[in-house]
């Protein structure tokens, strides 16, 4: 027995989503990891580093730059019996996957009227923010998020980044998990007491009574730091870290609006289709006699995510926009 | 450049709030325009101007009493709207009893004097707004399911939410403080702010006024309603529902005629003198369903045809009743009608609404014996009462005025 209280340990998104993997590789010999650069590389974004020494290159296997091929070898060891981890190094590529993620990963299991399932998790990186221009900034999980027969997880804490892995392998069905790339090097204390978080449902980040702010991803941290400001003046946000994109969790989110009858969502994806604008659909067909003020959105400008520093900053939500449309949408009171 | 003044909404009206602008600086607008929502005791009134130009500068805030009289908005001529003066309202408070009648005491344009010369569009009579206001006014949706449940009226409420809606929380504010429609907490909401109390108020004081400086004289016809009756039928007979004709029409019209045999009827007594109406604008007597009366104007009457003045008609008693009047229709009827309709009494004997100079009743058409070439025969038929001022008029005009009253309803079809 070790101490009945374990100390919290500190450790970095990055980091978390490595423990993720080693633990996933011990624990079932089905799981084995692929991508591009993952082994000799160490990952693009340093999160398989030490792996391949660890486990050996029949575990740990780096592939050609093909998505396409690699991702259906997953889908086909996945029906084989496998539980693979495909990394795909940032989303943008996953659309050279395009095929085998909608017309195999998710609609296999249907297909077969469920003799076949596809017990595969994809990682990917997401979103902006690191100066690495438009081919390698955007946040494409809202477009997964349309597709049946898929889960996409968006985790936005260092807790999720750990612990999400292991709840998605254990999902019979395809699951795609986004790891945005500015959260990589956020740290935070992990409970030692959490074992696991379900992939279910969101999560309030930050009780409040005045407005519900919905946000996933890097926005979950925008969103606490616009709430921290917000409560000086008065403003009681609640934070609300939707994090599972498909199937969205609208019980908590319903729950959430209802009490403060007020909601900004944040979505690092375009307008235009987005999460954001799905979520909003759904609120204005369930709560509408529930709003005391429009529903905001707040995303990304509908360009090409641009390389320069300003312009990219300017480009993504900011936590004073959010702050702005907070005080906006509450009035004089 | 030209001012537009606080018009007056009645012969008791010292000032008004402006409650609402409809219009910001650099709007373009054009005659018959809504621009402001003005609140009287009489309750809030779309306030629509009389030229065209554009708004350059608004000088009284949402909120502000302002004397009737007092510049309410600059404007600049448009392009193309030739270049006004001042529209001559009355200079100060005290003057609202001279001239009720602002924008038809404007320096002659084609525009203003529009009223007097060709006869005016009904389209122009008609708002296309439709009974109401509401659309001003912002009540988010949980503010309006909680004001359901609460029996609170959330128009009437102040809205402290976004674009000063009102919210969920303005509901629960006025229900714990006890405020309801009668005492609302902050400004009423446009086209929301009748009062049965003030009006109760407002026509004390008018009707106290009237009979206390007008010297009425009373005469009474009683009028065959036969042949109007059976033509009416026959027209109506052809046509749907919406479009059948009131006797209220025939009334109205046929007084209209009889005031141009009769014009010194038509107009108003201020300063020791009449001043004849500039068109035929007969106030029509509204009871409001909270209590109340109120007469609008149907501008231009002997000009209209029967079913024009029955769309107006409609529109304006829908007006009257759920809000929405305009300016103009408060402010420059010249004479007055009252028909009691089907359930009211025989005979009204009305009271004159100053400064106008005579009012005109109708009672309910019933079937009485009616002697006709020495024989009585069963007919419908109407006692029609004038009550005039002495001071403009004398029995001699009165009485020729019932008798054209009397032979233009003899012959419906030339109304």
């Amino acid at each position: 027995m070790s101490s009945p209280v374990a100390k919290p340990v500190r450790m970095s998104y990055r980091e978390a989503c490595r423990q993720a993997i080693r633990d996933a590789l011990t624990n079932d010999p089905r799981t084995f990891l692929m991508g591009e650069d993952v082994g000799l590389y160490g990952g693009c974004y340093a999160v398989t580093k030490g792996l391949l020494d660890e486990f050996g290159p029949r575990r740990i296997r780096d592939t050609p730059l093909s998505e396409s091929a690699f991702v259906g070898a997953g889908i086909g060891a996945a029906i084989a019996g496998m539980h693979p981890i495909v990394e795909i190094m940032t989303c943008n590529f996953s659309l050279l996957a395009l095929d085998q993620l909608l017309n195999n990963a998710a609609s296999i299991a249907h297909m077969s009227g469920g003799q076949f399932a596809v017990p595969l998790v994809i990682r990917m990186a997401t979103g902006a923010g690191r100066q690495l221009a438009a081919q390698h900034s955007h946040s494409l999980e809202g477009w997964y998020a349309h597709i049946p027969g898929l889960k996409v997880l968006a985790p936005g804490t260092v807790e999720d980044a750990r612990h999400m892995l292991r709840s998605a392998l254990a999902d019979p069905n395809p699951v795609l998990i986004f790891e945005h790339i500015v959260l990589y090097n956020v740290e935070d204390e992990l409970d030692p007491a959490v074992e696991s978080v379900d992939i279910g449902s969101a999560k309030i980040r930050r009780p409040g009574r005045d407005v519900s702010v919905l946000a996933y991803g890097n926005s979950l941290p925008k969103a606490l730091a616009a709430a921290d400001t917000l409560a000086k003046e008065g403003i009681e946000a609640e934070v609300v870290d939707i994090r599972v994109l498909r199937p969205l969790d609208n019980a908590t989110i319903f729950e959430s609006v209802t009490r403060t009858r007020r909601c900004i969502i944040v979505d690092e994806g375009w307008k235009s289709g987005s999460i954001s604008a799905e979520i909003a659909a759904r609120l204005s067909e369930n709560l509408f006699f529930e709003l005391d003020a429009p529903i905001r959105r707040i995303c990304s400008r509908e360009v090409p995510i641009p390389y320069s520093r300003h312009m990219e900053e300017a480009a993504l939500p900011q936590t004073s926009a959010i702050i702005e449309s907070a005080r906006t949408l509450i009035g004089s009171r | 450049m030209s001012d537009f003044l606080m018009p007056s909404l009645g012969a008791d009206m010292e000032r008004g709030k402006l409650v609402e602008w409809l219009v910001k600086p650099g709007s373009k607008v054009r005659k018959g325009d809504v621009i402001a929502i003005v609140e009287t005791h009489k309750g809030a009134f779309e306030v629509d101007i009389f030229q065209e130009g554009v708004i350059a500068d608004l000088c009284a805030v949402e909120g502000q009493e302002v004397p009737v009289g007092a510049v309410l908005a600059r404007l600049a001529p448009s392009d193309k709207a030739p270049a006004l003066g001042t529209l001559r309202a009355p200079a100060n408070p005290v003057a609202a009893e001279k001239a009720p009648e602002v924008a038809l005491a404007a320096p002659p344009s084609p525009e203003a004097l529009s009223a007097s010369g060709k006869p005016a569009k009904v389209a122009q009579k008609v708002s296309p707004m439709g009974p109401g206001s509401r659309a001003h006014a912002k009540v988010t949706p949980a503010a309006r399911r909680r004001a359901a449940e609460l029996g609170i009226d959330p128009y009437t409420l102040k809205g402290t939410g976004i674009d000063d809606s009102v919210t969920f929380a303005d509901v629960e504010r006025a229900s714990a403080s006890h405020v309801g429609p009668e005492a609302p907490a902050g400004p009423t909401r446009p086209g929301r702010g009748f009062d049965p109390l003030q009006m109760r108020q407002a026509i004390a004081a008018a009707m106290s006024r009237s009979k206390r400086e007008i010297p009425h004289y009373y005469l009474t016809t009683t009028i065959d309603m036969g042949p109007s009756l059976s033509w009416l039928e026959t027209f109506n007979t052809e046509r749907l529902p919406d479009q059948r004709l009131l006797p209220a029409t025939l009334f109205l019209k046929a007084t209209a005629l009889a005031l141009r045999e009769v014009p010194q009827l038509n107009g108003f007594w201020e300063n020791g003198r009449f001043r004849p109406g500039s068109g035929i604008h007969i106030g029509w007597a509204v009871s409001l369903r909270g209590g109340g009366l109120i007469a609008p104007a149907v501008h231009d009457v002997d000009t209209m045809t029967l079913p024009e003045l029955m769309i107006a008609l409609r529109d304006l008693v829908a007006r009257a009743r759920g809000g929405g009047l305009r300016s103009s229709e408060m402010t420059n009827p010249s004479f007055t009608v009252t028909s009691l309709g089907e359930r009211g009494a025989d005979c009204v004997i009305g009271v004159i609404y100053p400064p106008q100079v005579a009012t005109l009743g109708f009672g309910r058409i019933s079937v009485r014996p009616w002697v006709t070439g020495g024989k009585v025969t069963a007919r419908p038929i109407v006692v029609s009462s004038l009550s005039a001022d002495h001071r403009a008029s004398d029995g001699h005009a009165g009485g020729l005025f019932l008798a054209a009253v009397d032979r233009l309803l003899q012959e419906p079809l030339k109304l």
